[in-house]
């Protein structure tokens, strides 16, 4: 029969030399291999005490913003929930009442803004979306949890923590 | 016998006895440590700094794992196999010669628990019974896997002794004495370590030395690809750990007698040029025995790292058809340099 492609190549088994079959010079061979080895730089990664960097455009959890005053930027619109191709994010939204402006910046807000993260493909188009520059997907990774239940963030893990510009001004200025 | 001469005595066998128990200990961790140097990792460095809690952690959980005598088990010999292991690999370092003498006050100190005058034959008596240990605990677990480990053990330390003894019988002819006090201090100095008189004696002491520890490449009564672990499948809690304390020590007390016998033991170049007190020299050169000791041990874990296991009959071809050989070929060669020494210088 032809062979299909003509690349097949027999190799002639030759006998072995004294220096092969006395079998000492491969072992030394094999000896300052696992030697360099030994004085090789380790690429281990110390996982909890050294932390390894994101890349920059790293896409970790939502986090909904807040402005130079404290006020959560989102007015529930609703553009990220469209946006989301995997439908994660959903909301309810709620008016502004009187009293309230240094709580939220716009007249309407989202009462209610909930993410699962079981569903989030972590693509950033909701981030995209957003008009109002509400939220960034800049968090650690989503980790592990025991419950579906779980998986879905509201806004207590969502809207970052409140930020005093004022307090923390003061010092440099 | 004075009060003194048997608390000197009994200190210093506690003394060899909690070092080759420590050094067996920090062996394992050592092992690990090389393994993963040598494959681009860090090995264990969890418990403590570096990891150096490791052996006191692995020891504890020995101790409280559950003991299985398995049931078809001979209940006697399966307690004796590990005991013996463990006795004969301690026994071993009572005739290896540590240091020269101290001198404390009016007392000489020899640091040797017993120089009797037929050292190399103890040694040789003492890894001869080694085996047994081996051979009962694989035998009496009524296992087939671990009668076949012990069948290879036997079989294997009946080869290698051989050519153990023949490279020995090369190095008697050269020293002229059985005593290893007396071999360690024929080569004091640089020039005058056996090394350099016998490198092929050497060579097949060292391969056997190998074999006689049942490490790689001769680890096969403990083979895991085909014996499922060979001698010691049934064993479980301390009693395995005595199995592994037992090949460490036997590295260590290997590694000692290699550094005895070819290296020049205590002896360290220069060791009275530098004008040192007589103290003095026993420390540096106890301390130099030592450094020698763990460059054979480490030795002995980059050759585990490095070598793929043999295979049966490679084992067997190896040692009875080159290393024999080769072991007779090295005492006539030595014969012969010996007589034209004798007659023409």
């Amino acid at each position: 029969m032809e062979p299909l492609s003509n690349r097949k190549k027999v190799l002639e088994q030759k006998p072995m030399n004294f220096w092969e079959r006395i079998y000492l010079p491969a072992i030394f061979k094999g000896l300052s291999i696992t030697i360099k080895h030994f004085f090789k730089r380790i690429p281990t990664v110390r996982y909890p005490e050294v932390l390894r960097p994101y890349s920059k455009n790293f896409r970790g959890q939502h986090s909904l913003k807040r402005d130079e005053e404290g006020r959560e930027r989102c007015t529930a619109c609703g553009l990220c929930a469209l946006s989301c191709p995997a439908e994660a994010i959903t909301m309810i939204s709620a008016e502004r009442e009187k009293g309230e402006e240094h709580l939220y910046r716009e007249e309407k807000y989202a009462a209610v803004y909930e993410i699962n993260m079981l569903r989030c493909i972590f693509c950033g188009l909701c981030e995209e979306a957003c008009p109002k520059e509400a939220i960034y997907l800049d968090g650690p990774h989503v980790t592990a949890d025991y419950l579906r239940k779980d998986f879905i963030y509201g806004k207590d893990k969502l809207v970052e923590p409140r930020f005093d510009y004022k307090k923390e001004q003061e010092p440099t200025a | 016998m004075e009060l003194a001469f048997f608390i000197e005595k009994f200190l210093l066998v506690t003394i060899v006895f909690v070092i080759s128990l420590v050094i067996a200990m920090y062996s394992t961790l050592a092992e690990r440590k090389v393994a993963g140097f040598m494959q681009d990792r860090f090995g264990p460095d969890r418990a403590g700094p570096f990891g150096i809690l490791q052996p006191l952690c692995d020891g504890g959980k020995f101790f409280f794992k559950e003991e299985i005598i398995p049931a078809g088990a001979h209940k006697s010999l399966f307690i004796l196999g590990p005991t013996i292991a463990i006795i004969t690999a301690c026994i071993g370092s009572a005739v290896i010669p540590w240091g020269q003498e101290l001198v404390i006050g009016e007392r000489v100190i020899e640091l040797q628990v017993a120089d009797i005058n037929v050292g190399v034959l103890y040694m040789f008596g003492v890894v001869a019974l080694s085996v047994y240990g081996i051979m009962l605990g694989g035998w009496a677990s009524n296992n087939k896997f671990s009668l076949m480990g012990a069948v290879r053990a036997a079989s294997q330390s009946i080869s290698y002794e051989l050519a153990l003894g023949l490279s020995l019988i090369a190095l008697l002819m050269v020293t002229q004495s059985l005593s290893l006090k007396e071999i360690v201090v024929q080569q004091q100095g640089f020039v005058n370590w056996n090394i350099w008189v016998q490198p092929l004696g050497f060579l097949i002491f060292l391969v056997c030395a190998f074999a006689e520890c049942n490490r790689v490449p001769f680890d096969l009564p403990e083979c895991e690809t085909e014996l499922i672990g060979g001698y010691n499948v049934e064993y479980s809690s301390m009693k395995l750990g005595l199995y592994m304390f037992a090949e460490y020590i036997h590295m260590f007390v290997s590694s000692a007698l290699m550094s005895a016998l070819y290296f020049g033991g205590y002896n360290f170049p220069f060791m009275y040029d530098l004008g040192l007190s007589q103290n003095w020299i026993t420390i540096i050169g106890v301390l130099a025995f030592f450094a020698k000791i763990f460059v054979f041990i480490f030795f002995f874990m980059w050759i585990r790292w490095t070598l793929p296991r043999f295979r049966y009959d490679q084992l067997m071809n190896l040692g009875w058809k080159m290393l024999i050989p080769l072991a007779i070929a090295n005492i006539v060669l030595t014969g012969i340099i010996t007589i034209i020494k004798d007659t023409f210088f």
